[in-house]
């Protein structure tokens, strides 16, 4: 394998750490309350955002913009769900779609109209300049990105699966009536879940900032990469998420630099419509 | 005959609105009102009628926009050739989207929607023959009157009411028909509907035909009445959010919603970008979106569905108010 093949290949893990950590979130509340949520990727471009704001007025790298970040959008996460979810949760179906939907366009042109249709970007190098690691070239801010992506995707399960707080909020996935039978408030459960999966996406969001451009519609694409992450992890696996976004990460730089960087966007969405065809249920999910 | 006085009723003061408003720009509103109750409506059928929310239709809408100027700028035939083409186009589409994604659960069809649409905005952005960026263009001077291009808003204006009265008959005829029937059965529950023996998934499919040949057609007028399409007017995302929201607001799945949608948001956006200019285009879809938000949270029903719970509360005591609304209860 040719040298540069590797390099891409790296690149591409690296960013797919990025997409499992914003996509956990989204598989989360999906596999939890079986509601999707259009305005995901809109999360994300408001990390960057606030990573942004955070530079420019407070003079902060990502050490102070990437938990300002998490935290704004985690108690974004958890107002949402109490001002918006919450209620349309019974609603019908048309509801659910329309009201994230609608969520999703009131942030992107909110902060188009506040910032403009303007590409920024933070500094070249905020994080640090170019590493020579074994003949690879890697951005540091690539590999720091991609790193605490993929820890926090891992500390994400472990959350899940290890803790009382996972047990109970799995519990709530399973059975509302019977975990509140248990004495476990689904209410709390669920902001708490919307509180994580928006955190996620915060972070995630600031990681992302340091290497690539800011605008008000970066959140459409990005909504579109997690959808398909999600889809193809299996809903509600934060493993899958993990998988499917390294493979998401991977197959993007691979075609951009093969058939160009206008065209990977593009491959992707062709194969989320692929797997919606042939395999629906997700790489490993069970139909 | 008596529910036909209203329809009647709105349709004579929609022919004489132009004769009582003779001012241009009101004029030209009034025919974009129509025009985007065409597509609105369209949406209807498979958004409201079936309540599968497609969130990609502007792909439909450029499939006429791109046929009716491709006919000019490739052939120098009429756009109206246009029609036909972007109607099969678009029908074909939405049969190869429908058929894998209608079978699974409505938030795929709506991602599935929405992939589809950025896919081909983005193939057609980087497509030469279809004009790239910059679009196509029709016919710069009329050489005929097919070439459909006219300096008054006027002929448009009854143009696309015909149109319209067309498309809403059609939905009439389909609504209260069986399909129709097994539409709103799916819409309530699709589960008890397909054990009920409903071919749902087939159903579904009709319908997204359905309304996608018919916004195709209102795709092909929008780019016949502006004289050219580009990927931002004849594929973007904000014409399928237009298309749905006006749909939504009015009343997903009544007649007359998109109607009333259209006719509420139009001039709301057309007077907010004459007043504002570029910037308003921005505070106009922030006050989009929290329109959906607050249909969605407060009034899943739209406007019409409102008004209509008024009309029955009217006049009558307490109790018989709670009596209605727990019949209507879902």
């Amino acid at each position: 394998m040719s040298f540069v093949l590797v390099q891409v290949i790296v690149g591409g893990l690296l960013l797919g750490a990025v997409y499992a950590l914003f996509s956990s979130g989204l598989t989360l509340v999906w596999g939890m309350m079986n509601i999707v949520n259009f305005a995901h990727g809109d999360f994300v471009m408001l990390g960057m955002y606030v990573a942004y704001v955070v530079y420019t007025l407070l003079g902060g790298g990502p050490l102070l913009g990437a938990p300002l970040a998490t935290l704004s959008l985690a108690t974004l996460g958890v107002i949402v769900y109490f001002a918006l979810i919450r209620d349309i949760m019974k609603g019908p179906m048309l509801a659910q779609i329309l009201g994230t939907f609608g969520l999703a366009l009131l942030l992107r042109y909110s902060v188009f109209w506040w910032f403009g249709a303007n590409f920024l970007s933070l500094p070249q190098n905020i994080v640090g300049g170019t590493l020579a690691f074994l003949g690879l070239r890697i951005e540091a801010a690539r590999l720091v990105a991609g790193v605490v992506g993929l820890l926090v995707t891992l500390g994400l399960h472990l959350l899940l699966t290890r803790t009382s707080l996972g047990s109970k909020m799995l519990a709530v996935a399973e059975d509302a009536t019977a975990a509140q039978l248990m004495g476990i408030r689904p209410d709390s459960m669920q902001a708490i879940a919307w509180g994580i999966a928006a955190a996620a996406t915060g972070l995630a969001g600031a990681l992302i900032a340091t290497f690539f451009y800011i605008v008000p519609t970066v959140g459409e694409t990005l909504g579109i990469v997690a959808f398909v992450t999600v889809s193809l992890g299996g809903f509600g696996s934060i493993p899958g998420a993990l998988v499917a976004g390294l493979l998401i990460g991977v197959i993007e730089s691979l075609s951009g630099y093969l058939i160009g960087a206008v065209y990977q966007d593009i491959v992707v969405y062709v194969l989320f419509l692929l797997f919606l065809w042939f395999r629906p249920q997700g790489l490993m999910g069970k139909a | 005959m008596r529910r036909f006085v209203w329809p009647l009723l709105l349709l004579a003061l929609l022919i004489l609105y132009p004769v009582i408003v003779s001012n241009p720009f009101a004029q030209r509103i009034g025919a974009l009102v129509l025009l985007y109750a065409i597509a609105a409506s369209a949406w209807n059928i498979i958004g409201g009628y079936a309540g599968q929310v497609s969130v990609g239709h502007v792909v439909f809408f450029g499939c006429g926009a791109y046929a009716a100027m491709g006919a000019y700028a490739h052939f120098e035939l009429t756009p109206l050739v246009g029609i036909p083409i972007g109607f099969v186009l678009a029908v074909a589409i939405a049969a190869a989207v429908g058929v894998p994604t209608l079978r699974l659960s409505g938030h795929y069809f709506s991602m599935a929607t929405i992939a589809v649409a950025e896919t081909v905005r983005l193939i057609v952005t980087n497509t030469d023959y279809l004009g790239a960026s910059p679009g196509l263009s029709g016919p710069a001077v009329p050489r005929n009157v097919f070439d459909l291009s006219f300096v008054s808003a006027l002929p448009y204006y009854y143009l696309f009411l015909l149109v319209l009265a067309i498309t809403l008959a059609i939905t009439w005829t389909m609504a209260n028909s069986r399909m129709g029937f097994y539409l709103r059965a799916i819409r309530d529950s699709e589960r008890a509907a397909r054990s009920l023996g409903a071919p749902t998934s087939r159903i579904k499919l009709y319908a997204y035909m359905l309304s996608a040949g018919l916004t195709s057609i209102a795709g092909a007028l929008y780019a016949m009445m502006f004289g050219f399409v580009d990927p931002e007017s004849g594929l973007g995302i904000l014409i399928s959010v237009k298309i749905l929201i006006m749909a939504a607001l009015g009343g997903a799945g009544l007649l007359f919603g998109p109607l009333v949608g259209a006719a509420i948001l139009v001039p709301l956006e057309e007077i907010s970008n004459s007043l504002l200019g570029g910037q308003g285009a921005g505070l106009t879809f922030v006050v989009y979106g929290a329109i959906i938000v607050l249909i969605a949270r407060f009034q899943p029903g739209g406007l019409l569905a409102l008004a209509g719970r008024l009309w029955e509360r009217r006049g009558k005591p307490a109790e018989a108010v709670a009596k209605v609304e727990a019949s209507h209860a879902p």
